[in-house]
């Protein structure tokens, strides 16, 4: 029977082995060295909150593996024999395969800042980083003050984290404006403003220096580079990003850039190999996708594609139109389609925005300036539908038709106050135009583009 | 604003000791005179009831222990005396003497017969000072859990999902608080539903509210429906502020209270004021489980128009009303926005929601437990009304009156109160309405099978973190459905809305549309290549 061994029990790795599954009796093994069983990286932040516990973030019971018949093997693969098909532990043992799937996913950045690897600094990603959080920041009174480094998705996570143990954050952000490089400004000060509400010390255009250590080998400070200032603090989380976690491929024949180079079938230069999640990076970006691209979904749909190349019917990774979304402390933000920040908007990228007075709600609508084709949305404190956006894009409609029929897309809860009139009365105003709401249709929302 | 709280703490805790202590306070007895008005009232037969209990009570100032103790001896006492006789006669075969033993014996639970009693003998501070003890008790309870819960506007800080160090404190995190919590809860059913004596002073606290409502004094059960509206609405104040932020959390609070102070308390209340049969107009069969019981159908049917439009606005309520509403709403429509159960899970039971067991064991008990429920209920029901229109004791070798009190006691008193409200700190404010509860288990058929509402899954967004799963009340791994784009339409979801509210990304919401597609097994997300979707989701 043929061997399938996964490394890394992340989410690309799980779907994987499920799909494959699913589809076949071949043998499944995934080695992990972070955790035996899986758990949802995305929710360690609410362990530390304390809004669940660590086996709250564990999608599946523990019986599941043995029960769909999937092998769990814990331990560090140290290198890669991809002629005899073998891997190396770090306790020397080893395992064979047919065929490899690597899904180690990503490590956080680290820019050889002095002192980065001192006690008390900390990335946000493992589980292992969630026992150093309780050990050196458990209260405001053993961590007086925590810096972090960097202002994207998991460094305002952090943020929360931190205050909701009352811990005196301070956030340092590279840009002029907390995540601009990917938000509108309107979104972007929005967000500024709401950090600064919830008591984080925002530092927009301030880089790390250096990280200062005491006397036993802990952070005791960290050096602004711009005003040489000093911020006394017990923790320091670094948050500059994240990038593939394939050191262990160093001396494999397996090719690699930043990632493990794969093609459109997620297959690496040598035979039998794969990767996907995190740490693969695309020969050759996918539209206007990063090569890289850490983000959940796609470590879950890489997944689903390769389990059927694997199982028989070989598949090309073909992610479809882009969404994400997150959340920035009490704001939820989705997004579909491509809304790019002033800094890299195309020339042919016009925004509509529409901002609540009071709320802390707004939207930036992309079109296409000439041709009004509706681009991309991004939606701050209103939820929106998924497979209504997703419908609009493949049909390539202009944003008079996305406007009209807005109430489709709305996702709020029952009995929200819509903005849909508000939205529509200003885009009229600002284009001379006569545009309708339309009432909210099922017929429309389920009919397939 | 953290000191006020704790000040709440104080004066809440001063409330509930005041209030448990009560039960010890005052003394009870009476006169000669008072016993003979009450036996010649109860029409007691027996020949020496009277001397037992001018034995036991006359004269004496006993606590309610003493005297619960020396009144049920009473009871026994005469009972044991004419049991022998009976055994004599039966010995001698004089059926005639036997037989007329039987009318000097006084059934009834030993506790109850007790309450009626001490209800009438009680003396002391609780009695003669109700207004005050109302004050002490209830007051101080009020204003302690207001002092407490109040300042949460301010210190919970934005308006936003607010579940910080649930699972770092002992009362959210089945510590030593929650365990004490169950201890009192479980104690206090058991003494309201057994040993309803011992708590007679409670009722003399609220007797001047008692009788301005119905014009009579208070029984154990006005103070459970009064400490039940009192508790909901108190407790609504938390949901209020804690979910202010959500418009559908503030209505539906809105429509547990408005229903159960309304229907389930002012109602019945006034009902029996004007001399008519008390009814809660929305609680339907068969958690209503005695509606069909031959004293009600009597005490309805004996009421005149009133009594019938009951009897049929009952029967409406369960076969067509209930399935209609749950054919277009869900079931959440009656469970989480009309019941006095959910009504009491929803506000008192929120803080616990996080117990519920996800497991698939879980799952499977909940299953087996809740239809075996249902079917308990309705073979007891069809029973009861065989007999009672056949005029026989029993039906297929089913005695009538075992099935009533049997199901009364295993379901209606230990199921639904004692477990059901008692175990909220541990096992989650949902036990009884997941486990046991028999109308539950009839709407959620309909909701599964038959039904517009389902928790639409929003496309691809779903991270798998578990916030959904975890604070979902009625133990649903609504993840395991979400994160696979799957819609959740599961008979036991009440549709409270809380996975919707703490999802950080949007992916849920609660929604009535059209049947078809809304259960929607998918092998893959939206988000992926547009043909693979096509074809594994065929």
């Amino acid at each position: 029977m043929e061997h399938i061994v996964i490394i890394g029990n992340g989410i690309s790795g799980v779907t994987t082995a499920r799909h494959i599954r699913k589809n076949s009796n071949k043998r499944i093994t995934i080695v992990s060295a972070e955790t035996k069983y899986f758990f949802s990286r995305t929710a360690l932040m609410y362990v530390y909150m304390g809004h669940m516990k660590f086996e709250h973030t564990q999608p599946y019971e523990n019986w599941f593996w043995k029960k769909n018949n999937i092998e769990l093997k814990e331990g560090l693969v140290k290198s890669v024999n991809t002629d005899t098909k073998t891997l190396l532990f770090d306790d020397n043992s080893d395992l064979k395969y047919d065929k490899l799937i690597i899904a180690t996913g990503s490590k956080p950045n680290k820019f050889d800042w002095p002192g980065q690897e001192l006690n008390g600094v900390t990335g946000l990603y493992h589980k292992q980083d969630l026992e150093t959080l309780e050990k050196y920041a458990p209260d405001n009174k053993i961590c007086k003050r925590a810096v972090i480094v960097g202002g994207g998705l998991i460094g305002i996570e952090l943020a929360e984290m931190l205050r909701s143990r009352k811990i005196p954050v301070t956030f340092l952000v590279r840009e002029t404006s907390f995540w601009n490089g990917v938000l509108p400004a309107q979104e972007s000060e929005m967000i500024n403003k709401h950090i600064l509400k919830h008591h984080i010390d925002l530092r927009l255009s301030t880089n790390l220096k250096e990280i200062i250590s005491d006397e036993n080998g802990k952070v005791k400070s960290v050096i602004i580079e711009e005003t040489g200032e000093e911020i006394l603090c017990d923790v320091v989380g670094l948050t500059a990003g994240v990038s593939p976690n394939i050191d262990f491929l160093k001396n494999a024949k397996i090719k690699t850039n930043k990632g493990v180079l794969v093609n459109r079938f997620l297959e690496t230069n040598i035979t039998d190999v794969y990767a996907i999640g995190d740490c693969a990076e695309q020969q050759k970006a996918i539209d206007f996708r990063r090569p890289i691209e850490a983000v959940w979904y796609t470590g879950r749909m890489m997944g689903e594609t390769v389990a059927q190349t694997i199982c028989g019917s070989k598949r090309e990774y073909k992610p479809g139109h882009w969404f994400n979304s997150a959340k920035f402390l009490d704001i939820e933000y989705q997004t579909y389609g491509w809304v790019f920040s002033e800094r890299n908007k195309k020339d042919y990228e016009a925004y509509f925005q529409w901002k609540h007075k009071k709320e802390n709600k707004c939207i930036t609508i992309s079109y296409h300036k000439d041709s009004h084709k509706f681009l991309g949305i991004n939606t701050f404190g209103i939820r929106m539908r998924h497979e209504v956006f997703d419908k609009w894009l493949t049909a390539e409609e202009s944003i008079e038709h996305v406007l009209k029929h807005l109430a489709d897309a709305n996702f709020d809860p029952e009995f929200y106050k819509l903005h849909e009139p508000e939205i529509i009365a200003k885009f009229n105003k600002e284009h001379n135009s006569a545009i309708k709401l339309q009432k909210r249709s099922w017929k429309r929302i389920f009919t397939k583009a | 604003m953290k000191s006020i709280k704790h000040i709440g703490l104080v004066i809440f805790l001063l409330g509930l000791v005041i209030f448990t202590s009560t039960i010890f306070l005052g003394s009870f007895g009476m006169s000669e005179k008072e016993l003979d008005d009450y036996i010649s009232q109860k029409d007691y037969k027996s020949e020496i009831i009277k001397q037992e209990l001018s034995i036991a009570i006359v004269g004496k100032e006993l606590n309610i222990f003493e005297f619960s103790a020396a009144v049920r001896n009473a009871f026994e006492t005469s009972n044991q005396y004419y049991d022998k006789l009976i055994a004599k006669y039966n010995a001698e075969k004089n059926w005639k003497k036997k037989g007329e033993q039987y009318q000097y014996k006084i059934f009834g639970n030993p506790h109850t017969l007790s309450y009626e009693i001490a209800k009438k003998s009680g003396n002391g501070l609780v009695k003669g000072n109700s207004g005050l003890f109302w004050l002490l008790t209830f007051g101080l309870g009020i204003l302690g859990a207001l002092l407490y819960i109040l300042p949460n506007v301010i210190l919970l800080g934005k308006p936003g999902i607010k579940n910080d160090h649930i699972y770092h404190k002992s009362a959210t995190n089945r510590g030593l608080i929650a365990w004490l919590v169950l201890v009192y809860l479980v104690v206090f059913y058991l003494v309201l539903y057994f040993m309803p004596d011992y708590v007679v002073n409670w009722t003399y606290i609220l007797d001047p509210i008692s009788k301005s409502l119905n014009g009579g004094e208070a029984s154990q059960w006005f103070v459970y429906g009064f400490l039940y509206c009192v508790i909901m609405l108190v407790m609504g104040v938390r949901m209020y502020i804690k979910y202010r932020h959500n418009k559908y959390q503030i209505v539906r609070t809105t429509s547990v209270l408005f229903f159960q102070i309304v229907f389930a308390f002012l109602i019945p209340e006034i009902m029996v004021s004007l001399g008519k049969p008390g009814y809660d107009f929305k609680n339907a069969f068969p958690l209503d489980y005695d509606f069909f019981f031959e004293w009600n159908l009597k005490s309805l049917t004996e009421s005149g128009s009133i009594g019938i439009f009951i009897l049929v606005w009952g029967t409406l309520l369960t076969l067509v009303i209930v399935p209609v509403m749950v054919y277009f709403f869900g079931k959440r429509w009656y469970c989480s926005w009309v019941c006095g159960c959910g009504g009491l899970a929803e506000t008192l039971g929120d803080p616990y929601r996080q117990h519920s067991d996800k497991s698939l064991n879980a799952w499977k008990l909940e299953r087996w437990l809740i239809h075996s429920v249902l079917l308990f209920s309705l073979i007891m029901t069809i029973v009861t009304l065989y007999c009672y229109f056949s005029g026989a004791n029993s039906f297929l070798g089913i005695n009538s009156q075992w099935i009533k009190d049997t199901y009364s006691f295993l379901i209606g008193a230990w199921f639904a109160g004692v477990i059901g409200t008692g175990f909220y700190p541990i096992f989650g404010n949902r036990v009884w309405c997941r486990f046991g509860c028999p109308l539950a288990a009839y709407l959620g058929l309909v909701q599964r099978f038959k039904s517009r509402f389902r928790i639409t899954t929003n496309g691809g967004q779903c991270i798998s973190c578990g916030n959904c799963s975890t604070y979902c009340e009625q133990g649903i791994d609504v993840r395991a459905y979400a994160q696979k784009g799957e819609n959740i339409v599961r008979s036991s979801c009440v549709g409270c809305g809380i996975c919707s509210a703490v999802c950080p990304r949007g992916v849920l919401k609660l929604e009535n549309g059209p049947e078809s597609g809304r259960i929607n097994s998918k092998e893959i997300l939206l988000g992926n290549d547009v043909d693979l979707m096509q074809l594994l989701n065929k």
